[in-house]
């Protein structure tokens, strides 16, 4: 089998936790991630579930380097990157892009969408790629000239993305994308990352509580709770026969559109 | 009998064009039902839980229609009495637990404060309200959960904290604005069957804006279904869910998955139905004449 | 029309242009000041003393705001005073500004060490009284102009440098500068495009509000007479004078009192009409 696109060993996040901090002396630590292995293998797409605080969001956000972690080792397309420095980081960037979970905060204010996404490309807002990824995602063109508060909440999130496609990376961290949106836009957005999946090798992690959503689009799940992996399935296997009861307790939980059927 | 909340007629353009954000939309809640807004995202949806709220942005601007708060045109009184009513008989459930507290306020003040400044309560039953909302969401321990900052407790916390905040006051009418969108499934089932518990004990009146017609089924009594800003749709839960009236709303059923039929699966409305709503809504917007201008 | 705010917008654009218009009466009667004054600010001529503005009886056609005791044209005085206080405004406002938004920035976003170093400074700089400083200043350097510019810049840089840490700090915990981080950008490029224009409306409203307390400062160096010599004519010093003889001629002292208000009130109004106008967040 070829080497997987990310892997992970032993992987483990620490973060001071000021709630406690005493007056004097070292601020006890909080740890969030308890120790994750797994693999990420090229062109595929793996589902990272769980509730909310299991660690999902820090998870992704360790993957792509924007937090430290405390031990482990993370290796991307088989170098070692889990202690790399900034500016050695910066040219892998471009491949590897983050889709995150709060559209308000991740989106300047005072820069119009036009800029927003074009920044990262070192163009201009009239660069015809910008226009294109906005079309990826649904969106008119017009909006280039928009800033992010006069958004809807969902169309702030399908910049997000856009943002992150128009760089053409190998590997997209999804963090909670599709919540926000209503089911004919999230179909939208799926199919658009099949595609992009499909055509041109990329490779995705998919954070979602939604597991309709990672039932339609993922190969593996990884289930969540509190900093530990409490099961890893192949997507059929996971909704088929769930092992873990939180991971029926998830199942259970999810609203099915049938006043009917009690909940 | 009278709904408590109805909107007649609303339009609203972005101020200076004569683009439509809201296309004469009509919609009642009726007291003690809940009224489920759905809709593909940039609909309009959070436009119409804001005018009735009165915080419309800057950007917007309502042309024309009617917005009745038991029978008064919030519209046409003067925007002190307006705002006065607004505070004393609505409330809202935002949708983002995160950034609706105040982070450097303990969570106690922030509750009682409103009672006390904007209601005029006195601080001793505002307190005492307070602790008694806060059993009633199951908070444990509500004397220490008032002394203490958002940051400490989780995100369902918080959520409830904003549901106990919302029905304090005894609201008649209540806007969620999705309010659990950001929260998992198993705290939203939680929080779904507090705020319907709430809301029926309490009778009150409350228009639920969401994207996920799972959670209509699950808590609204009836709704309304919006594109581009126009109602294309209005009727009970029981029906649309057996045969929905618009090609738009069918489409938007059937698109919805239901993870224990692996079959039925997330697909996009098919573009024949959106070149029909769009086509309806042209033809609307061409009789279109604002009433005045 | 079913809301206050658009008549609470245009009293807001009604505000921006009184001040701007008040600021452009200033700037020309600074530049201009030898051609537009009538008379020479400092020819005394005591036959013509203590005169009354144009609207009272008794006065002397061209002197439209009266004299003092020395027989000085008080309008002309007021004109080219206004040299001195815009040069004060301008120069030590802007240079506060960038000395002290730069090392607030940068403290704000780099953190670590460099963050303790400037925190240190401005903590021990703040620990000065800040007249006493400036007399302290005005000392050793000498009175004069200059002397009162760089007096400012080196009380008054901490206040940007602090507020403009705070925020810069705040911003930089956005999910947008992470994303920029994603994305690939250098630290500086990160600061220049993502983190300044959001830091940008802080920095203006301080900035306006310094060029009114430069103004303000420099009147008061002058009223206790450690500003310019006294050749040259500042509200400051013609408040102090008008104080001396309020009793026979108030005009002597009111009109640099109204100028001296005027210009510090309009700077403050400047800065916000400028943000409501300008600010894409606002508007
Ligand atoms: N900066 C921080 N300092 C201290 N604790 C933190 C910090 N960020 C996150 N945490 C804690 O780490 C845990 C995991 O948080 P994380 O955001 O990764 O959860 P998540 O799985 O993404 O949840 P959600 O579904 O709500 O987004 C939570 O308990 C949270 O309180
Ligand atoms: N401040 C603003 N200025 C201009 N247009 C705006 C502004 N705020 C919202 N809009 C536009 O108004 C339309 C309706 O927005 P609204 O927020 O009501 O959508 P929504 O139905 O709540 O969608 P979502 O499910 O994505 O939250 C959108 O097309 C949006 O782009
Ligand atoms: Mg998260
Ligand atoms: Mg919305």
């Amino acid at each position: 089998m070829a080497e997987a696109l990310f892997r992970v060993e032993a992987l483990r996040v620490e973060l001071p936790d000021m709630t406690r901090k005493p007056l004097f002396g070292p601020v006890p630590r909080l740890e969030i991630l308890k120790g994750l292995d797994f693999e990420i293998p090229r062109g595929a797409v793996l589902g990272i579930v769980g509730g909310s605080g299991s660690g999902k969001t820090t998870l992704g956000r360790t993957l792509v380097r924007l937090m430290e972690p405390t031990a482990g080792r993370i290796l991307f397309d088989g170098a070692d990157i889990t202690h790399l420095p900034d500016a050695a980081m910066r040219p892998l960037r471009q491949r590897i892009q983050m889709i995150f979970q709060d559209p308000m905060s991740s989106l300047n204010p005072r820069l119009t969408i036009g800029r927003i996404i074009a920044a990262p490309l070192n163009a201009t807002s009239r660069d015809p790629r910008v226009a294109e990824a906005l079309g990826h995602v649904g969106l008119p063109a017009e909006f280039v000239h928009r800033y992010p508060h006069e958004l809807s909440g969902g169309q702030r999130q399908r910049i997000g993305i856009a943002r992150a496609i128009a760089m053409r990376p190998d590997f997209i961290l999804a963090d909670e994308i599709v919540s926000g949106l209503d089911v004919s836009s999230q179909a939208q957005v799926l199919n658009l990352l099949e595609g992009l999946v499909r055509d041109l090798g990329l490779t995705l992690a998919f954070i979602s509580h939604d597991l309709s959503v990672i039932r339609r689009l993922c190969d593996r799940v990884i289930v969540m709770q509190t900093g530990r992996i409490v099961e890893e399935a192949p997507t059929e296997a996971l909704f088929e026969d769930p092992q873990h009861d939180y991971t029926r307790e998830l199942l259970d939980a999810i609203p099915t559109p049938d006043p009917t059927v009690r909940w | 009998m009278s709904a408590f909340l109805e909107i007649r007629g609303l339009s609203a353009v972005l101020r200076g064009t004569d683009l439509r954000l809201l296309r004469s939309v009509d919609i009642d809640v009726p007291v003690g039902t809940v009224r489920g807004l759905v809709g593909e995202s940039g609909a309009g949806k959070s436009m119409i839980g804001r005018a009735v709220l009165g915080v419309l942005p800057r950007a917007v601007e309502i042309v024309e229609g009617e917005i009745l708060l038991d029978g008064r045109d919030l519209l046409a009184m003067p925007p002190v009495a307006r705002r006065r009513l607004i505070g004393a008989r609505t409330a809202m459930i935002p949708q983002d637990p995160l950034t609706a507290l105040n982070p450097s306020r303990r969570i106690g003040r922030q509750i009682t404060d409103r009672l006390v400044d904007i209601l005029g309560w006195e601080p001793a039953r505002a307190r005492s309200r307070t602790l008694e909302m806060l059993a009633e969401v199951r908070i444990p321990e509500p004397e220490r959960v008032l002394r203490l900052y958002p940051h400490e407790l989780s995100g369902g916390m918080r959520q409830r904290i904003l549901i106990a905040s919302a029905f304090v006051a005894e609201p008649e009418l209540i806007v969620a604005d999705e309010p659990t969108t950001a929260l998992d499934v198993t705290v939203q089932k939680q929080i779904l069957g507090l705020i319907s518990e709430l809301q029926a004990r309490h009778g009150t009146a409350l228009l639920f804006v969401t994207h996920d017609l799972g959670v209509v089924a699950k808590i609204c009594d009836s709704l309304s279904v919006l594109y581009a800003g126009k109602v294309v749709e209005d009727t009970t839960v029981a029906r649309f869910f057996e045969a929905p009236a618009h090609p738009y709303s069918a489409a938007l059923l059937a698109a919805t998955p239901r993870h224990t039929d692996p079959a039925s699966s997330l697909k996009p409305v098919p573009p024949a139905v959106m070149h029909a709503v769009g086509a309806e809504i042209a033809a609307a917007d061409r009789s279109w004449r604002p009433r005045h201008g | 029309m079913l809301d206050g705010r658009g008549a609470l917008r245009r009293r807001a654009g009604l505000r921006l242009w009184l001040s701007a218009g008040w600021q452009a009466v200033v700037m020309l009667a600074a530049l201009f000041a030898p051609w537009l004054a009538p008379h020479d600010p400092l020819a005394q001529d005591l036959m013509l003393g203590r005169l009354p503005p144009f609207w009272l009886p008794g006065t002397e056609p061209g002197y439209w705001l009266g004299t003092d005791s020395l027989g000085r044209d008080v309008l002309s005085r007021l004109i080219h005073g206004a040299r001195v206080a815009l040069i004060v405004a301008l120069v030590a406002g802007t240079a506060t500004c960038l000395i002290g938004s730069t090392l607030g920035l940068i403290a704000g976003f780099y953190r670590g060490w460099t963050d303790r170093i400037i925190g240190r400074l401005v903590d021990i700089w703040m620990a000065f009284p800040p007249v006493l400083f400036a007399i302290l200043l005005i000392a050793v350097l000498g009175t004069g102009l200059s002397s009162v510019v760089i007096a400012i810049i080196v009380i008054d840089w901490t206040r940007f440098c602090r507020v403009v840490r705070a925020e810069a700090l705040n911003q930089s915990q956005m999910d947008y500068v992470h994303s920029a981080r994603v994305a690939g950008f250098s630290r500086p490029r990160t600061l220049m495009a993502e983190i300044l224009p959001n830091v940008l409306p802080v920095i203006v409203a301080l900035l306006t509000l310094e060029m009114g307390i430069a103004v303000i400062v420099e009147a008061i160096l002058s009223f206790v007479n450690l500003s310019v010599s006294t050749d040259r004519p500042t509200w400051g010093g013609m408040i102090a004078e008008g104080r001396i003889a309020i009793h026979h001629v108030w005009w002597v002292l009111a009109f640099p009192l109204a100028a001296l208000f005027l210009t510090v009130l309009s700077f403050a109004q400047l800065g916000e009409g400028l943000r409501d106008r300008f600010d894409p967040v606002l508007r």
